[in-house]
């Protein structure tokens, strides 16, 4: 920013903080006032606003910098993204006002100034939103592959055998996922049985069916077994109300009788000693 | 005297959200956890196909009434509305596995045998209202 600029503002500096405060007060009284949190406010504000001032003369990047490190800081702690896009609004609005009412300028002056005060802070305002929606995505990113490895996991439980415990709701792309988790898996683990458990299924609609059955033949078109196990009275009930029919299906009532069934079509059985 | 919830259908969360409204009412008025979930895969079936073929539309869920001779008789009522391409042979959804989707073709025959009171009403290329009830017995 221009050295004349700063001048200008640090004349009046303390005027403009005074009025800042004011101004961003105002207006997290009327939006935000439930979402801030009320110790740390006072405080946060005024190392907002000495923030603001302080990175005047620094070049745009370094205050960009400084003013980013700030903000995610505060969004970490719980801070919402309107408090920092508001509080630098308002200090746009203050040197307006404070430009204005002060005589001696030539509105030219006042105009050309503004320009360049303006286009500052929405830089930095741009370049907040923007990492702020960046870590937003980020997150949500890293969510989805945090369900992702938790929405299908094979688990190899004995040699040759393994197990696919599905709980939650299963869409489309659940789906997919089974599919592929269930053949990688296979291959990996060499398992001749997998036992597909879906206690914690919800809802067995035609779509959860249809994706089981082609799961099941994919699974033996790779040289495997498999078995469904955890069907709840009431899902039996409602597929056989559904017409499907799972009669061709390998099915056993709990895992631990599907892992007895599985020991067996590998030639294995579990004795007490 | 009824609960109404609208939940509209446009993406797979609309289906689960649907589902759950109806688990819901179901429950509070008292349905027995088969008859729960015949209700919310029945309503699965009608969201599903309204995501599939439709796009987009909406799910009434409500409670209704009925007076009898032993009594009063309470039921969930499911109304699936869309602005869709409709259905044109309404006879020929309605038989087992039928399919344009590559599906098993068994939603509309199965929710018709999961519920009690079944009803489809469609104009082709605007769109269909499947209407179906469930009398808690
Ligand atoms: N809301 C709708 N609008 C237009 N067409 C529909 C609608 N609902 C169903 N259909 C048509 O009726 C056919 C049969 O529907 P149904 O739900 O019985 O089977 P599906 O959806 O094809 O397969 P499934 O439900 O077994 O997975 C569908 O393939 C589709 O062509
Ligand atoms: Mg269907």
């Amino acid at each position: 920013m221009q050295p004349s600029i700063i001048e200008m503002i640090y004349s009046q500096r303390e005027e403009i903080m005074k009025r800042w405060e004011e101004e961003v007060q105002r207006v997290s009284e009327n939006e935000m006032g439930r979402q801030l949190p009320y110790d740390k406010y006072n405080e946060t504000n005024a190392e907002f606003i000495h923030l603001i001032i302080d990175t005047l003369e620094l070049d745009q990047n370094e205050a960009k910098e400084k003013l980013r490190f700030f903000a995610e800081r505060l969004i970490h702690a719980g801070w919402p993204l309107s408090y920092f896009t508001q509080g630098m609004q308002a200090f746009r609005r203050v040197l307006l006002e404070t430009m204005t009412s002060n005589d001696s300028l030539q509105s030219k002056t006042v105009f050309t100034t503004f320009y360049e005060i303006e286009s500052w802070i929405d830089g930095i305002i741009n370049q907040l939103v923007d990492e702020y929606t960046g870590s937003w995505e980020n997150t949500l990113h890293l969510q989805k592959l945090a369900l992702k490895e938790l929405s299908a996991p094979l688990i190899p439980v004995f040699e040759k055998i393994s197990v696919m415990p599905l709980i939650g709701t299963i869409d489309t792309e659940r789906a997919k996922l089974i599919m592929e988790s269930l053949l990688e898996g296979i291959i990996e683990h060499r398992s001749q049985v997998v036992l597909i458990d879906i206690t914690g299924v919800p809802v067995v609609d035609t779509m959860v069916a249809h994706h089981i059955i082609q799961a099941s033949e994919a699974v033996r078109l790779v040289g495997a077994e498999c078995i469904l196990v955890g069907i709840r009275p009431e899902i039996a009930q409602t597929i056989v109300n559904l017409g499907i029919d799972l009669g061709k299906f390998p099915t056993r009532s709990t895992l631990r009788k599907g892992i007895e069934t599985g020991l067996e079509l590998t030639q294995r059985k579990i004795v007490d000693i | 005297m009824s609960v109404q919830s609208n939940v509209e259908v446009h993406t797979e969360w609309g289906i689960v959200s649907a589902r759950q409204a109806g688990r819901n009412l179901a429950k509070e008025l008292g349905f027995s956890s088969v008859d729960q979930a015949r209700i919310t895969t029945a309503i699965s079936e009608l969201a599903r196909n309204i995501y599939l073929y439709a796009e987009k539309g909406e799910i009434i869920i409500e409670s209704v009434e009925r007076m009898q001779s032993t009594g009063r008789k309470k039921g969930i009522k499911i109304t699936a509305k869309d602005e869709g391409p409709g259905i044109k042979n309404i006879r020929q959804v309605m038989e087992d596995g039928f399919t344009t989707s590559g599906g098993l073709g068994a939603g509309l025959p199965g929710v018709k045998r999961l519920m009690d009171e079944f009803d489809i009403d469609s104009i082709a290329g605007e769109g269909t209202e499947i209407t179906t009830i469930k009398w808690n017995s």
